[in-house]
């Protein structure tokens, strides 16, 4: 059986008449104000930081400010410890956008298909993202605290007083869990928006033609909500990336949990060093950045498609 | 001034009667707090200790031109270190008089966020932290950066030597006279006691280590006001001695098993055990604040607590010796008063500042708190009072006049990370290597070389 997809909307680039190119003008004029403020906004920390960047500073030491070049770069991208929390932060990345992906398509198809109770449900379901991160935070860790949580007592083959903060493993588990709890739902909110786009008559055609369900969800749904799926894991994969919440309330850094947020926190805020925090910043930036291209290339996701603007 | 805003329930009398409340309360909150033309008030930064007498003193220091009011800061060092700097860094002016960490003064100075203690005070405080002046030298060296005095000492805090009577006596310990680490050590390995110190990762292990290496004559860093360029010397006899014996602590029977995660509490427990013959059951040696003494007091007769006989059990002696014939520096901790740079009532603030330091103060805290005082004055009215044993009273006093203040830096925040980092477990501490891979690391965090 070949694969369904909608037809893509074609047609030639349409001649721009001058009434057109107006309005555009128009357009142009009425959104300048907002994308002035929004740079003034959004360009001016990040240009501050880049400029703070290039200088050994210290918020204790303003008088011994410094310029030194690149050279907050060379020691973060020479540092192991720089690597290490990078990997980890790839690893949140990867499994618990892995994890939320199939999870969230569960509760998609759940919110999408249920007939009955479905305010209940979708509420019910939405829920854990409507708390905030702290607070979910905080009720994991003392979910999975040994003293007093319930986790070692529900798990079996767990021994009552196993300590999950005790080792990076475990402590990097129970973060994970936090964090997929927390961010399903805003995955599965993305996910059934695509669902919605899917035409019944595409999923009736295939049923006449003898599809089972299995070869209705491999070769109908999911092909048709690539978009969808594409955009939810690019907005999640680039919140993941920046995980600071969870590992703040639960850990502090300790166990090797520490991500590169938590790195650039820690020397900006903590270590007041304002030179090099800034270049983390920066390279975080870039590091975001980075991710954003690679899943926009290597799933060559159309944005522009998955907004159906054609 | 604070208005408080309250939404007016249902019911015509409640709120008639909410409406009248909320205008007297709003009455008398611009009464006393604005004084009708705008009466100032300085706010009191506190850290959670204590916090009764410092309300009570906010109260008593008020004045007709100003009032007091405290504010809480986080519990945890850090935390109240990172909100009173980024209060600072952004130039409040309301942060006028602060409880400041004797290792954030330093810090804080150097960065401009603290107004210079003027005239006679600064000079008595500059004068006491040479041994003449009514202060306790430990604790006016603390306040000084660069030559000025930039706080006011509040309360000294220093560590002594708890033990049990019996311990000390079963080991054939002599107490009166300065016992050596080696010593403490074997006492409490052979005789089934054991050893309490604070190894965590976090700044009391930088306490133990600090007090290590200068007991043994050394420094951990050197010439810390030339900032990024300070000299480290923990790579050194000093610091060796200090590496030999946290190992020897660590490999020994005496060593207690949460030593690598042990704090100022988790070792208070081991000091009257029910069962003598457990392992380690004979009770302990700690190194501790001097919280300790009224703590155990508080315990006498409480329930799981102890008897009056095994609180008569327990003795205290100075920290001790690195090395046998050289004298211990105890560690010093403690509360100094600061006055924000950008408050907008300076005079007021440094008045009031005075007020809340005053011997009477001191005195309060010690008597109330346990919060034990920093000039000779206050300590003479404590010793008088008769609530604590005198050779205890004249314990922490020696201990806080003598003691060791940790590295004073605008970088202390790194020096001290990085030295946990490299010493840090107890365990894995080896006289032949890690003094010599911290002074490296650290050497290379100072040059902005190695990220913590």
């Amino acid at each position: 059986m070949t694969t369904l997809t909608a037809p893509a909307p074609t047609g030639n680039k349409p001649v721009i008449s001058d009434r057109s190119r107006a309005e555009n003008r128009l357009g142009q004029k009425l959104i300048a104000p907002a994308i002035v403020l929004m740079l003034l906004v959004t360009a001016f920390p990040m240009l501050r930081a880049i400029y703070l960047s290039v200088f050994d500073y210290s918020l204790t030491a303003p008088d011994d400010r410094e310029f030194v070049g690149l050279s907050n770069y060379l020691t973060a991208l020479t540092d192991p410890l720089f690597w290490q929390t990078t990997g980890i932060t790839v690893l949140y990345m990867v499994v618990t956008v892995a994890v939320e992906l199939v999870i969230g398509f569960i509760f998609a198809m759940v919110m999408h298909r249920v007939i009955f109770a479905r305010g209940v449900i979708r509420t019910s379901i939405l829920i854990p993202y409507g708390i905030v991160t702290v607070v979910s935070g905080f009720a994991w860790q003392f979910a999975f605290t040994s003293t007093n949580g319930f986790v070692n007592g529900w798990l079996p083959g767990i021994s009552a007083d196993f300590n999950w903060f005790g080792e990076t493993n475990s402590a990097v588990i129970a973060i994970m869990v936090s964090e997929i709890w927390k961010t399903t739902p805003f995955m599965s909110l993305l996910l059934l928006a695509g669902l919605a786009q899917i035409s019944e008559d595409m999923l009736e055609a295939a049923q006449v033609d003898g599809a089972t369900w299995w070869q209705r969800l491999w070769k109908v749904i999911i092909p048709n909500m690539r978009a969808a799926i594409m955009v939810a894991v690019l907005f999640r994969a680039l919140d993941a990336y920046r995980i600071f919440d969870n590992i703040f309330v639960m850990t502090n850094g300790a166990q090797k949990t520490e991500s590169i947020s938590f790195l650039t926190y820690r020397q900006t805020i903590e270590q007041f060093q304002l030179g090099m925090g800034s270049a983390l910043s920066v390279l975080l930036f870039l590091s975001v950045l980075l991710v954003a291209f690679l899943i926009v290339r290597l799933f060559r996701v159309d944005l522009a498609a998955a907004r159906q603007e054609g | 001034m604070n208005q408080p805003s309250q939404r007016a329930p249902r019911g015509a009398g409640r709120r008639r009667a909410l409406v009248a409340g909320t205008a007297l309360v709003t009455a008398a909150g611009l009464l006393s707090a604005c004084g009708g033309d705008g009466k100032p008030t300085l706010h009191w930064y506190v850290n959670p200790d204590g916090v009764d007498t410092f309300e009570t003193y906010a109260k008593e220091c008020s004045t007709d031109d100003y009032d007091i009011s405290v504010e809480l800061l986080p519990s945890g060092a850090t935390d109240q270190r990172v909100q009173l700097a980024r209060r600072l860094a952004a130039e409040d002016s309301s942060t006028d008089l602060m409880n400041l960490d004797p290792v954030f003064v330093a810090e804080f100075a150097n960065a401009e966020w603290l107004a210079e203690i003027p005239g006679d005070l600064a000079t008595e405080i500059t004068n006491s932290a040479d041994g003449e002046g009514d202060y306790l030298a430990g604790a006016a060296d603390t306040v000084i950066w660069e030559d000025k005095a930039f706080a006011i000492p509040l309360w000294a805090n220093t560590q002594v030597l708890w033990y049990r009577k019996s311990l000390a006596d079963a080991a054939g310990l002599d107490m009166t006279q300065p016992v050596t680490w080696e010593q403490v050590i074997q006492a409490a390995a052979d005789n089934n006691g054991s050893v309490g110190v604070q190894a965590n990762k976090y700044e009391a292990y930088m306490v133990l280590i600090n007090a290590l290496v200068q007991g043994a004559g050394g420094d951990i860093v050197s010439d810390t006001e030339a900032g990024r360029d300070t000299k480290v010397d923990i790579d050194s006899e000093a610091g060796r001695e200090a590496a030999a014996i946290i190992k020897m602590l660590a490999d020994s029977q005496a060593a207690q098993s949460d030593l690598s995660v042990s704090n100022e509490g988790t070792s208070l427990g081991r000091m009257f055990l029910k069962d003598a013959n457990a392992p380690q059951g004979a009770g302990e040696f700690m190194l501790n604040w001097t919280f300790v003494y009224k703590f155990y007091q508080g315990q006498i007769d409480a329930p799981d607590g102890i008897t009056q006989e095994l609180f008569d059990d327990l003795g205290y002696a100075r920290y001790p010796a690195t090395v046998e014939g050289e004298a211990s520096k105890p560690p010093i901790g403690g509360i100094d008063i600061g006055v924000g740079a950008y408050s907008a009532n300076p005079e007021f603030a440094m008045e009031a500042a005075q007020c809340i330091t005053s011997t009477q103060a001191q005195v309060d805290l010690a008597l109330n708190n346990g919060l034990m005082p920093s000039t000779n004055s206050a300590y003479d009215e404590v010793a008088a009072s008769g609530d604590f044993p005198e050779d205890l009273i004249e314990l922490y006093r020696t201990s806080v006049d003598e003691g060791g203040p940790r590295p004073k830096s605008a970088f202390y925040a790194l020096i001290s990370s990085a030295i946990q980092a490299r010493w840090h477990s107890p365990t894995s501490v080896d006289p032949g290597s890690t003094p010599k891979d911290s002074a490296d690391y650290l050497q290379d965090v100072l040059e902005g070389k190695a990220l913590l």
